[in-house]
């Protein structure tokens, strides 16, 4: 992919700029404070910055937001990865006595990677993503959004574009955040369907009855699939990639159609001139014993999110930062606004050089008025004002007011948990 | 706080309200005076008994027919409470009270026993929460329920609306339930970080974060209860053991029956000593299980073995003999020839060969590690060769490889079987069996050493290296053959030393 305005080599120039000037630290500060329901939350959280060079520091710790923002534009990292909030500050995780410095929470996250694509997507590979490919994550977003809400009553979900090639999401409630390590796993072991490396064909396999949560996924799969894998992807389309789902039908169900449908070439062909239909209709046409869900499987194993589970299971495991620039594409790793999931473009999404070539431009006048009343509270520094007009000024802001919405969201859980926490004591 | 209130109780009830139920959760600690015959003769049983239960689980599928049968005959031998029975029945043998009475206090000695160290709790958990789910499931449905309640176990069962609206969904996540109604299924409504093992696996419809648990499956979430209380209880008696211990009638007795579990450790020092370096690669083809075999193959191919693999094969060679000077020996001959040098070798991997013998760091003295240790914990990865090559190896190769040491395809094929129902340690014995060329093995396999030392013994090859890896508490066969022995204790722990001889 490539983004014709960014230079990695102008990175180092860019994110001097970039930290003093763009990046949301009031909004970021806000996130991780969690309204001060609980306390040290932001002052033992890890910070993990990934400098020149691969140069990774970890433990990093800040007492305040304005610690964080000095040391942020001293340093000028790559990347930032945020951990998990331990039980001390992890900048004196040395001092403590071994076994004491321990991880006790953090969001609930995922990270769902296209190169674990690679065998069911024709466009690219590696870490290449194309318009005909982001689909997947579009179907991933969907899938997962609606089984942590309604399975899980979770109701905080931040999703994060990485920057380059995948999608990260921050589930922050309360109660996601406190999950033990064993509690993870189970959540993320439910929500994966997908399973086996390179040794496996089949990767998918139902069995009956077909639980809920399946039956929920597949009909968002079974939304995108026609569209998606039979016109982007044209699964059908090649030789080679019919191959690839014959191999996933059962040989009985094969034989047969070869006995009805002549040679083989011709079983092909005629799925082929209809691949505007469903798969599922056209596999089905054939008598499809009871019990079996060969086409649902196919849909599935093309479309289904793929879990990297080891980055949900850990409490202490690091996950890169939204508002992180990507260094390879410069891309800034922003969040996605579910309500507009399907008209999200990655390509759309600015670089570090473009924000910064936005701020250098000559103001206008009706984006000035733009800036928004919080301003006239009076409450902010002139630093805080001048970094608010300032990012309001590049195609930064939109993203930032996501961050902002989702904020309010979680604000209006946290004033529930103050008021709880006020009437406990008062009971005393 | 609570002390008076609950004595005032038991003086208050008659015996039988003290155990209302047949099961009980071990929430409140015996509080009677028994004497030490007693102490020691309902110890020794339940350790029997849970000595069965992991001996069944090991070899038989739990739940299952079979598994349930033996396990009923071994309650019934050794007066365990484990059906309803109705109390005035009883003929012959203890009464229904007594039996309850003695899981109960039985239950609370082990707990002494068996709180001191992680290996010891998680062994005693594993098997109280095994043996608890087969008493849990032999209940029959009031049962269930009234245990529940007596045991303020309230799980929300769910109304007839609620399940009539979501009646599709409760039908198609539970494999159990299909075929019957709904209206006729009692469901509960836990939060679902209560019943992780069925939301892990999907079988059960999850909603805004609580999970509906059919009847039938609600033994999963009591369970974790039983679970997470008794290891709550283990770590709190653990604090209180000094003052138990000081007693030195009692001291004896537990820390014997602590070591009783699984036999012994394989970490005896008398066999130190007994084999040269030069045997061990003859040994490797003839004595050693499959997974020290490979080890000990990865590490003369490649002159290395990764940390897992060191540690796994470090502490089976020390628990077959060699000593410290030996194995700094065996290792650095075999890692400088790769691409390790002298001067390398000693700084980075004598002092964890050092370590494995106790004489760095926190001077433990590690045990050879067990097959359920080597089943179950770290599983090895990219470049490892440790771990069981019956749990850790791709079928296919697992047959290439037995075939390569001449097993008979019926065998492998056997062996296969055992794999795919996961039984490796069975598999393993099988493989024992085959390249000793017996019928019946006759012991049952737990650990790499034990089936160095029963290979050797069957080989007639160190006859002394097993006399002296039993443990010290043993006296010598002759002494059971004695006239009875005066003292009690020592007969009731012989007594039980056969009991695991034969295990």
């Amino acid at each position: 992919m490539t983004s014709a305005d960014y230079e990695p080599a102008s990175l180092p120039d860019l994110l001097p700029l970039y930290y003093r000037r763009l990046f949301p630290f009031s909004q970021y500060y806000r996130w991780l404070n969690y309204g001060g329901v609980q306390k040290n939350y932001f002052q033992h959280r890890e910070f993990s910055f990934t400098l020149k060079d691969d140069i990774y520091v970890r433990y990093q710790s800040f007492s305040t937001q304005n610690e964080l923002e000095k040391e942020m534009q001293k340093m000028n990292p790559y990347k930032i990865d945020i951990g998990a909030v331990y039980s001390h500050r992890p900048n004196q995780h040395n001092t403590v006595k071994s076994g004491t410095f321990q991880a006790l929470e953090k969001e609930l996250v995922f990270d769902i990677d296209m190169t674990d694509y690679d065998d069911v997507r024709s466009c690219c590979s590696a870490a290449d993503i194309c318009p005909k490919c982001w689909t997947l994550m579009t179907i991933a977003i969907r899938i997962l959004d609606r089984a942590l809400r309604e399975d899980f009553g979770f109701r905080h979900l931040l999703w994060v574009y990485s920057g380059r090639r995948g999608v990260h999401c921050w589930v922050c409630d309360e109660a996601a955040r406190k999950l033990s390590v064993a509690a993870r796993s189970a959540v993320a072991e439910y929500l994966s369907l997908v399973k086996g490396g390179e040794e496996t064909v089949r990767k998918v396999v139902l069995s009956d009855p077909i639980h809920p949560f399946i039956r929920e996924s597949l009909a968002v799969v079974e939304r995108y699939f026609p569209q998606y894998a039979l016109q982007d992807q044209g699964v059908l389309g090649h030789k080679e990639s019919v191959d690839k789902v014959l191999a996933l039908v059962p040989e009985d169900i094969l034989f047969m159609e070869q006995i009805g449908g002549g040679p083989y070439y011709d079983y092909t062909v005629h799925i082929q001139c209809q691949y505007n239909m469903p798969l599922s209709y056209l596999l089905s046409q054939s008598t499809v014993k009871k019990g079996q869900h060969f086409e649902k499987e196919i849909m599935l194993q093309y479309c289904y999110p793929r879990l990297d589970v080891n980055v949900s299971k850990g409490v202490n495991h690091l996950l890169k930062s939204p508002f992180s620039v990507h260094p390879k594409t410069g891309r800034i790793s922003v969040p996605i606004d579910f309500k507009q999931l399907d008209r999200f473009d990655p390509f759309d999404v600015p670089t570090i050089s473009r924000i910064c070539e936005e701020l250098d431009r000559p103001r206008v006048g009706e984006e000035e008025e733009q800036v928004d009343s919080k301003e006239k509270d009076g409450d902010m520094d002139a630093v805080e004002r001048r970094r608010i007009r300032d990012y309001k000024r590049t195609s930064l802001a939109k993203y930032v007011k996501i961050l902002d919405q989702f904020l309010d969201g979680v604000a209006r859980s946290n004033k529930g948990e103050l008021l709880k926490k006020s009437d406990l004591q008062k009971d005393f | 706080m609570q002390f008076p209130g609950r004595q005032r109780k038991v003086i208050a009830n008659p015996k039988a309200e003290l155990y209302r139920h047949c099961l009980q959760f071990y929430g409140q600690p015996p509080l009677e005076n028994i004497s030490l015959t007693e102490f020691e003769t309902f110890a020794v049983e339940r350790l029997k008994l849970l000595k069965t239960v992991e001996n069944l689980g090991v070899s038989h599928v739990k739940g299952s027919e079979l598994y349930t049968n033996k396990l009923d005959k071994e309650f019934s031998n050794l007066h365990f409470p484990y059906k309803i029975e109705v109390k005035d029945d009883a003929k012959v043998g203890p009464t229904e009270y007594e039996k309850r009475r003695k899981d109960h206090i039985s239950h609370f000695i082990l707990r002494l026993a068996y709180c001191q160290t992680e290996d010891l709790r998680r062994w005693f958990i594993q098997q109280e929460v095994d043996l608890f789910r087969y008493r849990f499931n032999a209940l029959a449905s009031t049962y269930k329920t009234s245990f529940l309640q007596h045991n303020n176990l309230h799980y929300d069962t769910v109304g007839l609306e609620e399940k009539m609206v979501l009646s599709d969904k409760l039908i198609s996540s539970s494999y159990a339930v299909s075929g019957c109604k709904v209206e006729d299924q009692d469901y509960y409504k836990v939060p679902f970080q209560d019943a992780l093992d069925l939301v892990r696996n999907r079988k059960v419809y999850l909603k805004a974060g609580y999970v509906y648990i059919p009847n039938q499956d609600i033994i999963i979430t009591v369970l974790n209860d039983f679970r997470t209380q008794l290891s709550k209880a283990l770590a709190l008696t653990a604090r209180s053991l000094p003052t138990v211990l000081s007693d030195e009638r009692l001291q004896p007795l537990l820390s014997h029956l602590s070591h009783a579990y699984v036999g012994q450790d394989y970490s005896i020092q008398k066999s130190i000593g007994k084999i040269s370096l030069e045997q061990i690669d003859p040994l490797s083809g003839k004595s050693f299980p499959l997974c020290m075999r490979q080890l000990h193959q990865s590490l003369r191919e490649s002159h290395h073995l990764r940390h897992g693999g060191r540690m796994q094969y470090g502490l089976f060679l020390k628990g077959i003999g060699l000593t410290l000077d030996q194995a700094l020996q065996f290792w650095r001959s075999e890692f400088t020839k790769g691409k390790v040098d002298m001067d390398k070798f000693d700084k980075a991997y004598a002092y964890s060969i050092r370590h494995m013998f106790g004489k760095e760091g926190k001077r433990t003295d590690y045990t050879p590690y067990s097959c359920m240790k080597v089943i179950l914990s770290n599983p090895p990865s990219q470049g490892d060769h440790h771990g069981c090559p019956f749990r850790h190896s791709d079928a296919e190769l697992l047959k290439q490889k037995l075939q390569s040491y001449k097993v008979s395809p019926s065998g492998i094929a056997q062996i296969l079987d055992l794999v795919k129902g996961m039984h490796y340690q069975l598999a393993c014995q099988k493989y024992f069996e085959l390249t000793h060329n017996i019928e019946d093995s006759g012991f049952s396999l737990n650990h790499p050493n034990q089936y160095f030392l029963e290979s050797q013994k069957l080989l007639g090859g160190a006859r002394e290296v097993k006399r002296e890896a039993d443990p010290p508490q043993r006296a010598p066969d002759a002494a059971v053959k004695q006239p009875p022995n005066p003292q009690p204790l020592a007969e009731m722990t012989e007594d039980l030393d056969a009991y695991f001889q034969d295990g």
